[in-house]
Formats: C-alpha cells, sequence, structure tokens
C-alpha cells in the first residue's frame, strides 16, 4: 500500500475570504503579528498496489483531472514513504 | 418542444426549473444524472442546488456525472444548455464555460431579489430579451464569486459573452459584476440568479425570469425543420 498527500491551494491571485476571516479572528485571540492566512485542502490517498512512479502518475491524474480546479487552484503531490520517488 | 431538466443527488431547483418550463409553454422532462440518454429533449436545464453535497468544490463530482458526459458533447455541436447556479457551475467545471465561482467575498450567503441588466442577446435563451434591459431575478447563493484570469475577462468583454451584469450592489464578489456568461456560439449559458424563482407573481418578484424559456421555445421551433414542425403541429 502506498500514500499520496496532494495539497491544493487557491491561486496566490485568487481571494481567500476564508483566510481573510480567519486572519481578522486572531487579534482578538490575543494572537498578533500573522500578516496573511491562506487555507487550502489537504487530501491523503492511498492505493493499494503499484510502483512509486505509477503511483505517482495516477495520484497526478487524479489532483489534475478531480482534487483541483485549475483556473483558481494549484496543486503539489508528496509520497515520502514510497520507495523510488523522485518528488 | 422537450425541454429536460437534470436532476443530480442534492439538486434543489430541479422543481422550480421544471415548472418554469412548463408555465413558459413547453414540455418538462426529467432527466436522471446516472442516465446518460437525453430522452430527445430539445434543450437541457442544469438546477441550482448542491449537487453531491457540493463535496470538494461546487459541481466537480457532478461534472463526472454519466448524463454529463452526453451533455457535454451535445453542446459541442449546439444543443442548448442553460445552467442556472449549481449548474454554473457544473458548466464551468465541465469547461464548457471559461472562468470558475468561488466563494462569496463577503462569505455570507446572500439571497435577495436582485437587479441585472441583460448585456448580451446574442443567445437562443436570450431572443426575448434587449441589449441594455434591466431584469429583477432572485440570486442565492454561498459561492457565486466569478472570477476567471485578466485575459479571459477581455476575451469575455470583446467577444460580447457577458449576458448580465449586477446592478447596483455585487451581491457576491464577482470580476466585473458577471452574472452570467455565454459559450462562443451562444448556446451554453452560465447564470447565478435563478431565472426560474421569477416566472410567476405568486411566487416570484416580478416575472423577468420566464424570457429564458420562452426564448429557448422560439429558437427551437425556428430551428426544426419545417417538416418537422408540420409533422408535430
Amino acid at each position: 500500500m502506498a500514500r499520496v498527500v496532494v495539497d491544493v491551494m487557491l491561486k496566490p491571485e485568487i481571494l481567500d475570504p476564508q483566510g481573510q476571516a480567519v486572519a481578522n479572528a486572531l487579534p482578538g485571540l490575543g494572537l498578533d503579528g500573522v500578516t496573511s492566512v491562506r487555507i487550502g485542502k489537504h487530501i491523503e490517498i492511498e492505493f493499494a498496489d503499484g510502483s512509486a512512479d505509477d503511483t505517482l502518475e495516477r495520484a497526478h491524474a487524479i489532483a489534475d483531472r478531480l482534487l483541483a480546479n485549475p483556473v483558481i487552484e494549484d496543486f503539489t503531490i508528496r509520497a515520502d514513504d514510497l520507495e523510488g520517488a523522485d518528488r | 418542444m422537450k425541454i429536460g431538466v437534470v436532476t443530480f443527488p442534492g439538486s434543489l431547483d430541479d422543481g422550480d426549473a421544471r415548472r418554469a418550463a412548463r408555465i413558459a409553454g413547453a414540455e418538462s422532462i426529467v432527466l436522471w444524472h446516472a442516465d446518460p440518454n437525453l430522452h430527445g429533449v430539445d434543450a437541457v436545464v442544469l438546477p441550482g442546488g448542491f449537487s453531491y453535497g457540493d463535496y470538494l468544490r461546487c459541481g466537480a463530482i457532478a461534472r463526472f456525472a454519466p448524463v454529463m458526459s452526453t451533455i457535454v458533447e451535445a453542446a459541442r455541436v449546439g444543443l442548448p444548455v442553460l445552467g442556472i447556479c449549481n449548474g454554473f457551475q457544473v458548466l464551468c467545471e465541465a469547461h464548457l464555460l471559461p472562468g470558475a465561482l468561488a466563494r462569496n467575498a463577503h462569505l455570507h450567503f446572500r439571497n435577495r431579489d436582485q437587479r441585472l441588466r441583460i448585456g448580451s442577446t446574442a443567445s437562443p435563451w436570450l431572443r426575448d430579451y434587449a441589449d441594455g434591459q434591466e431584469v429583477v431575478i432572485p440570486v442565492k447563493n454561498g459561492e457565486g464569486r466569478y472570477v476567471a484570469d485578466e485575459a479571459t475577462l477581455d476575451m469575455l468583454e470583446a467577444e460580447g459573452r457577458i449576458v448580465a451584469r449586477y446592478v447596483g450592489e455585487n451581491p457576491n464578489g464577482s470580476m466585473r459584476e458577471i452574472a452570467a456568461i455565454r459559450n462562443e456560439a451562444g448556446n451554453v449559458v452560465g447564470i447565478m440568479p435563478h431565472p426560474e424563482h421569477a416566472v410567476d407573481a405568486l411566487t416570484g418578484p416580478s416575472v423577468d425570469g420566464i424570457g429564458f424559456f420562452t426564448s429557448i421555445i422560439k429558437a427551437a421551433v425556428a430551428l426544426r425543420p419545417a417538416s418537422l414542425t408540420g409533422a408535430r403541429a
């Protein structure tokens, strides 16, 4: 079994009102000095089998076709525990 | 004239869309998300609601429904498709329309009667409107902020593809006050406000929304071969 982690973030130029709302709440908690909060999605995918390359390729297809909307979002893929993983 | 209205799991306004089609004088047909058959409809409405719970992103999962693969194919060769609210989100996710709908800038769900200005009538869904006409149609969304890159926005303006803009307060922070757009050919229109809620004085703030439905009926009759029209009359 192999686990791949996909992080999806709004592109930097896209307004993130959720992040802004959190940032604006922080001073009320006495937590100062924060200049920006951006909120994204953290997705963990488990694969039954397959080589590291194959798994990353499938994870990329999943992220590109479904998990992220490339019009407004960027994604990164991480597979720390895959043998031979190159990213 | 048959208008098909798709029901996804989580659709809310499919009943109102079918009612609007009937009030306008069409036969309304129920289309089911899991059935790829369009049952001979002349036009399709993707209704408002929260398809598949709007999990992941609004419209992201609905786009892969069996009925959508047929609709995307048919829309590319001219089938008229109107996406309302969640339906607009589905059309963007399916790449039939450019851009995306994001969380309202003020984070509030906004539900109100909204004034719009019609900006383009070059579509079979808009025959019964005039360029520059102002209409009142309810808006009700939490993720209705239209976003696209500057080049796309400039292209939409240059090609006259902005079908309607918000007048007065922008209810969700949409770029360039965009409430509705169309594809290049004009057969695919996405609109964030709800024309199907403005078709009857008893239940809506106006009857300004019925034009989308009466327009498509006229367009379908005009497009149908004369022999067929005669046979059905």
